[in-house]
């Protein structure tokens, strides 16, 4: 029979999942409908309760808790509710109330569950566990832009070429010719090579530029060995490396060449002509900008620039893993830029130091509106009397000039200005030490930052070494991880949205949301913890993410969700920015609901609902006294 | 349904109609089912009605609407009829049912602009002769949700007289007068008409639904209409009656 229930048909047609259903799907599950009006305060499903039906809300506002009376959800038109117990055992899970006049559309379990069983979108919509639908949603968001989530073995475009270290310059520069390659990679087929001696061992890396400069400028013999002039301690990356991280890491070595590994294998070179080739120029270009920029005020005039690469890439869907590094590489290299006009200024330094970024910086996953979070180290001979003047007055100059680029003094007076942050190496070994021996949850709310940190300038290997102490004291620390963990159970997400508000887990309603606040900090603090108590040295929250799904502390799945969560609430906060920058207003972290898409909606609560599973498994997990 | 104006003399239609007069149905229905010559008349009749006692609760409801070609049941004609069964559970859409019949007389081109059908679909469509006995077997055993009951009672009386030589009685709880029982109880006196400017409340189908927070739908479509129809009434047992009223405080 034809449907003639126009009204309902054309309701599910405007509503997801419904729209995307086939037309001849659709028809059926209309005709299916049946409908019931609840007046408000009333109770429409008591827990226990046979589970006979899925219900769309018409119109008016619906309630759902958990069993233990708290709010889990409200609901408004087009909300859906009931999936939960028709998918377990047909009992209602999940109580409801109609807190408006509500009529409800009622989808008959038969119909719900053929077409759950039939439709996999429909099904992937409305999955028994939210994250599915968030991991649905990142991936085909992942799809659509394949140009930017290239993994770096997409740019090999031919197997490695390989000379043997024993062969001359003038057979490498044969070879070269022959094969048509600008490098070679360079084997030793010596006993140091693995059991099987099936794999060359890679020993270096050889380069035209290498011929030029190190051979014929030199003077020296064609029949020079090529491990003579070769390039030795190989920077290398894997095979599943973003095509972005291989151009960020050229960046930072200043090597044209990237030797591709697959399981320890060389796979092939990428040279960084294929990167510019391949990639969008936006970020390499301020980068490159900025280094040959000769005062502070030139610096200072690249903020419009540093803003438009970054909506520019918001506009290319870059992912948030990306934005997050490449600014933090521009900001990275103001305050390189800056250390050499310092130095410039002051002179080579009276004793080696290192220049720490804190932070978000150093998490790789910076955004436009930040703080600058820095600290100095300094050589174990410095001498506070003869030496501090020079450092105090370099701190000066780098955070006066951050500053100036837009990046505001950090409020907590994490700055290489403040003489707590700017010691030798063994006061801030002696710092770390007693954070994680002796600490006090007040302590660590203070230095929590200093747990993400990274060497941008100078002794960058004391950083290293830092981080090495924090990964292997902190994990035998269990009063120090259930501090951490109660630090990072502060800051909350919100329940969800309804209507125009954001709905806090009382029912309360407030006008903003901080997505900083109330999302990707959370996120990040949480996921430090996990990465402190599984000893990972990674400075990334998805790196970090990786490392703890592999130690398997975590539920299975869990992490993937986090994941999920991170890049989604990221990638809100992300466009929110970039929206705000287009319409020429300063931007921030808040973002009003009514800005929010139906879509962002559903999905943010996704992730809101994952980071707040996973603060209760945190809070369970590193309780004071509970070994871990 | 179509209202848009005075209704034209349908009150007359219907006799027992008379507000003092509400008859005892299932006695009422006894009576017809043994007078009445059609057979399938008589099948409805023999049906039977739950008692005037019966909670709300237990009351097998089915909403009914017809769409016509006019006001006036003596000189227009019925030319769709849609019915959802119902009970205070739940409107049962997913069984209901949608006729379009054909008129006797020609449809005007304003009747056709209101209810969206065709004078192509009409001509396809069966006389509702034909369709009376699926009519009345969806009726059967049901009282009869309607807004405004002098349209339905006084169309398919009229339809049915015109067919078979017997019209047609059913029970019926109209949505409009409980909503003018709310909001028209007190005549307004001499006083209040001349200084109370406040304009009397519209008990319209459209207008009584949005007072329960009911949405907008698009009217003049009898299935459309129907299914507005029981909500409305589940919406007004909701807020002003409970499952344990007795039936026979809504039936007229």
């Amino acid at each position: 029979m034809q449907v003639e229930q126009l009204e309902i048909l054309d309701f599910l047609r405007a509503h997801a999942p419904f729209g995307e259903l086939p037309e001849d799907t659709l028809q059926r599950v209309a005709a299916a409908v049946d409908v019931r009006y609840f007046k408000a305060g009333s109770r429409i499903l008591e827990f226990g309760q046979a589970a006979e039906a899925w219900f769309v809300v018409r119109s008016g506002a619906v309630e759902i808790y958990r069993r233990n009376g708290t709010l889990y959800n409200r609901l408004t038109e087009g909300g859906y509710f009931g999936e939960f117990g028709l998918l377990r055992n047909k009992r209602v899970r999940f109580p409801a109330a109609a807190i408006e006049d509500t009529l409800l559309y009622l989808i008959p379990e038969p119909v719900f569950t053929e077409l759950f069983e039939s439709n996999e979108q429909f099904a992937d919509y409305v999955e028994i566990e939210d994250r599915s639908r968030l991991r649905q949603v990142l991936s085909r968001r992942e799809d659509a832009n394949q140009l930017m989530t290239a993994k770096v073995d997409t740019l090999v475009s031919r197997a490695a070429v390989m000379l043997d270290r024993e062969a001359s310059a003038a057979d490498a520069a044969r070879h070269m010719t022959a094969e048509g390659v600008s490098s070679l990679l360079i084997t030793a087929g010596d006993d140091e090579g693995e059991p099987d001696g099936a794999v060359p061992r890679i020993v270096g890396i050889i380069t035209d530029r290498d011929l030029r400069t190190r051979l014929l400028a030199e003077g020296l013999p064609y029949d020079t060995a090529v491990s003579e002039i070769m390039s030795a301690g190989l920077v290398t990356v894997e095979h599943n490396q973003l095509v972005f991280e291989a151009m960020l890491r050229m960046l930072r070595n200043n090597v044209h060449h990237l030797p591709v590994l697959r399981h320890g294998r060389p796979l092939g070179v990428i040279a960084l002509s294929d990167i510019i080739h391949y990639e969008s120029r936006n970020s390499l270009f301020v980068v490159g900008n900025i280094f040959r920029q000769s005062s502070v005020d030139d610096l200072a005039a690249l903020t419009g620039d540093v803003r438009a690469c970054f909506t520019r890439m918001v506009g290319e869907d870059a992912n948030s893993r990306m934005i997050g590094a490449a600014m933090a590489v521009i900001g990275r290299s103001f305050k390189q830029r800056l250390l050499e006009l310092a130095e410039a200024e002051l002179g080579p330094p009276p004793v080696p130091y290192c220049f720490l970024a804190l932070g978000s910086m150093a998490r790789q996953e910076q955004l436009i509106v930040t703080d600058q979070d820095n600290a100095l180290i300094l050589d174990n001979s410095f001498d506070p009397a003869r030496h501090d003047d020079y450092f105090k007055a370099l701190a000066t100059i780098v955070c006066d000039g951050l500053a100036r680029c837009g990046y505001s003094y950090c409020t907590g007076g994490v700055m290489a200005t403040n003489p707590k942050w700017r010691q030798p190496l063994r006061v801030w070994e002696g710092y770390f030490t007693d954070w994680i021996e002796r600490p006090t949850p007040q302590g660590l709310l203070d230095s929590g930052i200093f747990f993400d940190l990274d060497g941008v300038w100078g002794e960058t290997g004391w950083a290293d070494g830092l981080r090495r102490l924090v990964a292997r004291k902190a994990k035998a620390s269990p009063r120090f991880l259930a501090c951490m963990a109660r630090n990072a159970l502060l800051r909350t997400p919100p329940l969800g949205f309804f209507k125009d508000f954001v709905m806090e887990s009382d029912g309360r309603h407030t006008n903003t949301i901080n997505m900083k606040r109330r999302g990707t900090a959370p996120l990040a603090d949480l996921v430090r913890v996990h990465a402190l108590a599984v000893g990972s040295r990674a400075r990334n929250s998805f790196e970090r993410l990786r490392d703890i799904i592999d130690a398997d502390i975590l539920p299975r799945g869990r992490g993937q969700d986090l994941h999920d969560a991170l890049e989604f609430i990221s990638m809100v906060r992300i466009r929110h920015q970039a929206e705000d920058l287009a319409a020429g207003r300063e931007p921030d972290n808040s973002i009003e609901p009514e800005n929010l898409s139906e879509f962002e909606r559903k999905s943010l609560r996704d992730a809101f609902q994952i980071l707040a599973n996973a603060q209760s498994f945190l809070k369970y997990r590193y309780q004071p006294g509970r070994a871990n | 349904m179509l209202h848009l104006g005075p209704l034209k003399d349908v009150q007359g239609e219907a006799g027992e109609d008379d507000v003092h007069a509400v008859p005892d149905w299932p006695a009422r229905f006894a009576e017809l089912a043994a007078s009445a010559r059609d057979a399938r008349l008589r099948a409805f009749y023999a049906a039977g009605l739950p008692a005037g006692d019966t909670p709300l609760g237990e009351v097998p409801m089915v909403a009914l609407d017809v769409e016509t070609t006019g006001l006036d049941p003596r000189r227009d004609e019925i030319v769709s009829v849609g019915v959802v069964p119902m009970d205070l559970e739940r409107i049962r859409s997913s069984a209901s049912r949608h006729w379009v019949v054909r008129p006797r007389r020609v449809l005007d081109a304003e009747s056709v602009t209101l209810h969206g059908i065709t004078h192509s679909q009409v001509a396809a469509a069966p006389d509702l002769g034909e369709v009376l006995g699926e009519l009345l077997d969806a009726l059967a055993g049901r009282i009869v949700v309607v807004h405004c009951r002098a349209i339905e009672r006084g169309f398919l009386a009229a339809a049915l007289r015109e067919r078979i030589g017997e019209a047609l009685a059913f029970a019926a709880i109209d949505t409009m007068e409980l909503e003018a029982r709310v909001h028209r109880q007190r005549k307004r006196g001499w006083w209040a008409r001349l200084f109370d400017r406040s304009p009397q409340l519209s008990i319209r189908l459209a207008d009584a639904r949005a007072r329960y927070g009911l949405p907008r739908y698009r009217p003049h479509h009898a299935l459309s209409d129907a299914l507005a129809t029981a909500e409305l009434l589940q919406a007004q047992v909701a807020h002003r009656y409970t499952v344990d009223t007795p039936l026979a405080e809504l039936w007229r």
